[in-house]
């Protein structure tokens, strides 16, 4: 046996926290780069995991962010209304990381549920299903009383900090590419190439294809579990039908089907999404010309016809970086 | 010695149009043998129905003694029926190796959780599919395309390709919707050849549709015409192509 190595990704990112974390400590960067970052990293667990189901299984899914919105209730149910955690408490961090999970959990299971029915229907039509159910979801948790109704789940601790996000986008990024990167994943990309063929090689395809997008919720309730619990409340509005298009705007503008894509795009997208807010606002006030924050989306979709145009299979096509990639032993 | 595979009264309609009209057939293990008919005549939704992609509206499928009449695709490949598609259908932006993997992963016993834990039975099983998916592209004269893009394969490697994904699932009995279609005759030489040492040496039944007259006569032991779902003519190569109706359902009738 050679000598136990470390993996690439692991040092890359232990790295990449570590510059993050020694620039916010050193106060080079402030409370609210940390918190574009944390947001982009919550996005990078999002784009990920939709990316499992419409980039490699091929399936196209529009109704992400309902799973996420079962994560964030779920989770911010469980500490806010019944445990009745703080982050001060000694057993905060475990019962949050439990209720993040359990959250998880709920959002795979509906997914399960979702999946078994419509996923015998292809394209367009699996589009207008999730969508729908995207929806159910948001409306049932508007009308609940008990989690806030229409004002939504207020005053959810927080928990979410730059370690805890940091540490759930690693092993996403982590399980879904060593999922993708063995018989499991390339039996997913079969049914994406050619699904009647996947099934005439022996494979179980709505199986597998309920598989993916179990996994994909299962992660996406996670994100919202994340997400409520860094902005410190759970709104029907976070998880609409807009919402589950940005994520899908990320894996196109990433790459359909490559993991570095998707957290590039994550990263990418929710900066150049905060950094026109504020590039908007800076050219307003130095020229005076009268444009204000609605011009932020104007440019911003602009940017994504230039590089549909220019990148159609956008910014890294089906490639993956080689700190993603596991090398084959030959 | 029972068939391999033995068909009953097998009957197929699409809304009112029958596809396939009372088909019995049996093909007995070790055989080569062929199905031929004009285009339309109801071949390949023989082969879909076999293969279970549809069910029968009458009859019944037995394989090895056993009724499959209705079973989901991929438990009748399990089962041991493999085939290959008129037009290829290839998994285009995997590679070649890919290919074959894929059809190996049903026999396969990793579960995802070892997969993403990576677990040294996981990397076990793994290298074990790799080796032996490596070995199935060598036999086919495939392992120089082993990590090429199947796309980018010229069309004759993509039949190979095709019919290599087939023997991967392991089966019993192969279907070969034409095999032969876009090949030159050199390829269709290597093609026959091929047919033969498959049959050889993955010890396979082969059931195969063709146009290519060369093939049937060259290989087939027992052909069976069918003509807008009719059989009209069975037997040996010889005697089916000197069978009037036969000549009549490619040529038309002789004049008056």
């Amino acid at each position: 046996m050679a000598k136990l190595k470390l993996p690439k990704f692991l040092i890359a990112a232990a790295i990449l926290y570590a510059v993050i974390e020694g620039l916010y400590k050193t106060e080079l960067i402030n409370g609210y780069i940390l918190h574009i970052i944390n947001q982009s990293l919550v996005y990078v667990i999002l784009a990920v995991s939709l990316n499992l189901i419409n980039g490699i299984t091929g399936q196209f899914s529009l109704g992400h962010m309902g799973f996420a919105a079962v994560g964030a209730y779920v989770s911010g149910t469980l500490t806010t209304l019944i445990f009745k955690v703080t982050p001060t408490a000694p057993e905060g961090m475990l019962v949050f990381i439990f209720s993040i999970v359990a959250g998880g959990i709920v959002a795979a299971f509906i997914g399960f549920l979702i999946g078994f029915p419509s996923l015998r229907l292809k394209g367009d039509y699996l589009a207008i299903v999730t969508l729908g159910f995207g929806e159910i979801i948001r409306t049932i948790f508007n009308n609940i009383d008990y989690v806030g109704g229409p004002r939504g789940l207020l005053g959810i601790p927080k928990f979410s900090n730059f370690t805890v996000i940091f540490i759930a986008a690693f092993l996403t990024v982590v399980i879904i590419r060593n999922l993708i990167e063995s018989s499991h994943g390339r039996v997913l990309l079969s049914i994406r190439e050619n699904e009647l063929a996947a099934e005439l090689v022996g494979i179980d395809t709505t199986q597998y294809k309920v598989l993916a997008f179990s996994i994909g919720a299962f992660f996406a309730g996670i994100a919202g579990g994340l997400f409520a619990h860094l902005l410190q409340l759970a709104h029907p509005t976070q998880f609409g039908f807009i919402k589950s298009v940005e994520v899908l705007i990320m894996i196109y503008a990433g790459g359909v089907g490559s993991i570095t894509g998707s957290v590039i795009a994550a990263f990418a997208l929710t900066f150049l999404s905060e950094g026109l807010r504020i590039g908007i606002r800076f050219v307003a006030d130095t020229t005076g010309l009268p444009i204000g924050g609605e011009w932020r989306m104007v440019i911003y979709s602009l940017l994504l016809i230039f590089i549909m145009l220019f990148r159609t299979e956008g910014l890294m096509g089906t490639k993956e970086s080689r700190l993603i990639k596991i090398k084959e032993a030959e | 010695m029972p068939a391999l595979l033995t068909i009953q009264g097998m009957t197929h309609y699409f809304g009112g149009l029958r596809a396939v009209s009372d088909f019995s057939y049996e093909v007995p293990k070790g055989s080569i043998y062929g199905l031929i008919g004009p285009n339309g005549s109801g071949k390949t939704t023989t082969f879909n129905l076999i293969t279970g992609i549809y069910t029968p509206t009458q009859g019944k499928i037995l394989f090895e003694g056993k009724d499959i009449t209705g079973q989901k695709p991929y438990k009748i490949v399990r089962g041991g029926i493999a085939r290959t598609f008129q037009n290829l259908r290839i998994f285009s932006s995997l590679t070649a190796l890919d290919n074959i993997r894929i059809a190996r992963h049903y026999s396969m016993k990793s579960s995802v959780a070892s997969a993403v834990l990576r677990l040294p039975s996981f990397l076990k099983q793994e290298k074990k599919v790799r080796q032996e998916s490596e070995a199935l592209l060598d036999l086919m004269h495939l392992s120089h395309r082993s990590k090429e893009l199947a796309k980018n394969l010229p069309y004759g490697e993509l039949r190979r390709l095709e019919i290599a994904r087939a023997l991967a699932t392991d089966p019993k009995l192969i279907l070969l919707d034409e095999p032969a279609a876009g090949m030159n005759p050199k390829e269709v030489e290597e093609l026959m050849n091929l047919i033969l040492r498959i049959r050889q040496e993955f010890n396979v039944t082969v059931f195969l549709i063709e146009h290519h007259m060369k093939v049937v006569m060259g290989i087939c032991e027992r052909i069976k015409v069918i003509d807008f779902g009719e059989t009209i003519a069975e037997g040996q190569p010889e005697t089916v192509a000197k069978d009037q109706k036969v000549l009549e359902a490619y040529l038309g009738k002789r004049g008056a």
